[in-house]
């Protein structure tokens, strides 16, 4: 009864606060879209790629509207080629070996040009697949006319060359940072920062108007008055949540190789954390001002370790680090749904740990109101 | 008469600053208790220590025999703190709605008692309004009607009467005196003359120290003086007579 009537006064109050309903429900979005143009803005831009001892026939395959080709001589380096002449990539070819280093500084281009490369082979092997069944036509032709005569030396012949690629990055690697990537870890990101500062900001708001007091004056309990706003706010979190995902799927085209209900799943333990350790840390600020300077010192700090840069690279002190950072769980089991398609027992060791910090944040919560009232 | 309210060799301050020294304090039921004292005197402090906010750093509370801090003792107190604690961006009968729930009245009885705690304090035509748009004096009315909602056993008012017009303060007090003739035990604190003449009894308190108790005439008469300012000068005299003497 308590507990519904605390749910019911943190919507009506929420419900009537445009301003914050404005920050819960849009700016995530805005936040999410201006990243989404970041990376999608230079997209017309054609790339340069130079091309050394490259058999002709896979370079006109190669060019395209957006890729421009350059036949390059010089011998040296192709790292020290793109530096100086700031091409794109370098194309070389050995044998049958191809080695394609590739500037990488802009991931858009980098991938336009693994793509056509790998169109052009595609294109080539089937050129070559049908010159080849005319001269087998050809051949059967014959050899309805002559039978018996031996002239099997075209079949085997003139086989497609099948180019093994090699692929070099001057900056970055080739998990850097594309959109698709960063969006799962960006959404991840997005739900704990408005959770974690809303829910904090509330409840702050309650101390320092006096009503928390008031309404410790009243028998209700502390675990009620905890659960209420874990209920209250959980409602917005996962209004929030849903609303994300669905931007993201519908505007982004973000492709989700696993199940939706477990990118949800994972954002709302997400939320839910975000909103215990607002709570929790609004305890000790004494005003809105206080409780922003909060985000520097526990917000900001997580993206670091939420996947955006591979944690596996990092010092062994910061690796130990980040198993305390509740959105390194969150933004690994999202890339790990989203984009490699897991299922809910590869991502369950990571919802069980956000899970306990849920549970160990209530607890903290739980304790902290005790220094308003002691029963 | 039974004792429904009583602290005795209370001490309490906040850190190591001593606020109340040696206080006790008995209210028995039916009665109206005015506290009275300056500004710091410690009056709110001895009531949020009555309520179980603080734990008593020497001595005790008790409330209904039940010694403080209780969580379940507070659903029989109708509670006014000091400063305003309203909900801002709701209605006043939702502010009267959600803490009468917090104090467990039935949904049943939630609509009558919200009407009757608005009329005893004149709010009726602005129930449906957004607190944010009431006037100091409606937010101290609609904080006192909060703590009638729940139909308490014990009242606990921290400067009820302050802002509020001489019309609706006699209705007030007429109430009290009603819901004291019910059997409510009242306790409030107060700056003005007038309601001390109300209160069956009064409790003075100056430098966290009782310094008088008794009926304003009683007072009045054991002080040989006119008013119960008076008093209250005479009393603080004597009480700086008497620490300087240590
Ligand atoms: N939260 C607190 N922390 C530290 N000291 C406090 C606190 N609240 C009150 N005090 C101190 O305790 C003393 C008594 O304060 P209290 O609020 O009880 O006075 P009061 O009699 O209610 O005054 P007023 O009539 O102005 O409301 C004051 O000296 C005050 O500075
Ligand atoms: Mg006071």
């Amino acid at each position: 009864m308590r507990i519904l009537a605390m749910i019911k006064r943190i919507i009506t109050e929420m419900l009537r606060d445009k301003r914050t309903l404005a920050l819960i429900f849009l700016a995530p979005l805005v936040i999410l879209s201006l990243f989404y143009f970041m990376f999608q803005s230079n997209d017309n831009e054609t790339a340069v790629l130079g091309v050394r001892n490259v058999d002709a026939a896979l370079v006109k395959n190669l060019k395209n509207k957006q890729l421009k080709l350059q036949k390059v001589k010089s011998s040296k380096q192709a790292k020290e080629l793109i530096k100086q002449y700031d091409y794109a990539g370098i194309l070389s070819q050995k044998n049958e070996k191809l080695t394609l280093t590739l500037q990488n500084s802009d991931q858009n281009k980098s991938a336009r040009i693994k793509q056509s490369l790998q169109l052009a082979q595609i294109k080539l092997r089937g050129k070559t697949a049908s010159a080849q069944i005319k001269k087998q036509m050809k051949l059967i032709r014959q050899l309805s006319r002559q039978l018996g005569s031996d002239d099997n030396h075209g079949f085997a012949q003139k086989n497609a060359i099948t180019y093994t690629t090699e692929t070099h990055y001057v900056y970055g690697s080739s998990n850097s940072t594309f959109f698709d990537t960063l969006l799962p870890i960006m959404i991840g990101f997005v739900v704990f920062f408005f959770v974690f500062l809303i829910s904090g900001i509330s409840l702050l708001r309650e101390r320092t108007s006096g009503t928390l007091n008031r309404l410790l004056a009243t028998p209700i309990k502390r675990s009620e008055l905890i659960s209420g706003y874990l209920l209250g706010f959980g409602i917005f979190a996962l209004c929030q949540t849903v609303i994300i995902v669905l931007f993201s799927i519908y505007v982004f085209n973000i492709q989700i190789l696993g199940s939706i209900w477990n990118v949800l799943l994972i954002n709302i333990l997400l939320a839910l954390t975000a909103l215990t350790i607002g709570l929790f840390v609004s305890s000790f600020a004494s005003s809105e001002f206080q409780m922003v300077q909060f985000i520097p010192l526990i917000v900001i700090p997580q993206i670091f370790f939420s996947g955006i840069i591979p944690v596996s690279q990092m010092a062994k002190p910061l690796q130990i680090f980040a198993r305390f950072m509740p959105l390194y769980y969150g933004g690994h089991s999202l890339s790990e749904v989203i984009e490699k398609g897991a299922g809910l027992s590869k991502i369950s060791l990571n919802l069980g740990i956000l899970a306990i910090f849920i549970i160990f944040f209530l607890i903290l919560n739980q304790l902290v109101l005790r220094r308003y009232r002691n029963v | 008469m039974s004792t429904v309210i009583k602290a005795s060799n209370l001490v309490q301050g906040y850190g190591k600053t001593i606020v109340l020294k040696q206080v006790n304090l008995e209210i028995k039921k039916g009665e109206i208790l005015a506290l009275i004292g300056p500004s710091g005197s410690g009056k709110t402090t001895l009531i949020n220590s009555i309520m179980g906010m603080i734990n008593p750093q020497k001595g005790e509370v008790t409330l209904l025999d039940t010694r403080m801090p209780n969580r379940k003792i507070l659903s029989n107190i109708g509670f006014m703190a000091q400063t305003d604690a309203l909900y801002w961006t709701m209605t006043a009968r939702e502010n009267l709605a959600f803490f009468g729930i917090m104090q467990g009245v039935p949904k049943k009885q939630l609509k009558k008692r919200i009407s009757y705690a608005a009329a005893v304090v004149n709010l009726e035509p602005s129930l449906n309004k957004q607190v944010q748009y009431f006037s100091g004096g409606m937010k101290r009315r609609l904080s006192l009607a909060i703590a009638l909602v729940a139909d308490p056993q014990i009242l606990i008012l921290d400067e009820p009467t302050v802002g509020i017009d001489p019309e609706l303060r006699q209705q007030i007090w007429k109430e009290l005196h009603h819901l004291a003739s019910e059997g409510k035990t009242i306790l409030l604190t107060t700056h003005v003359m007038n309601d001390a003449w109300e209160a069956d009894n009064l409790f003075l308190i100056r430098k966290g120290e009782a310094i008088a108790q008794g009926t304003p005439r009683t007072l009045i008469k054991k002080y040989e003086v006119q008013t119960i300012e008076e008093v209250f000068l005479k009393a603080g005299r004597l009480q700086d007579a008497h620490t300087s003497n240590d």
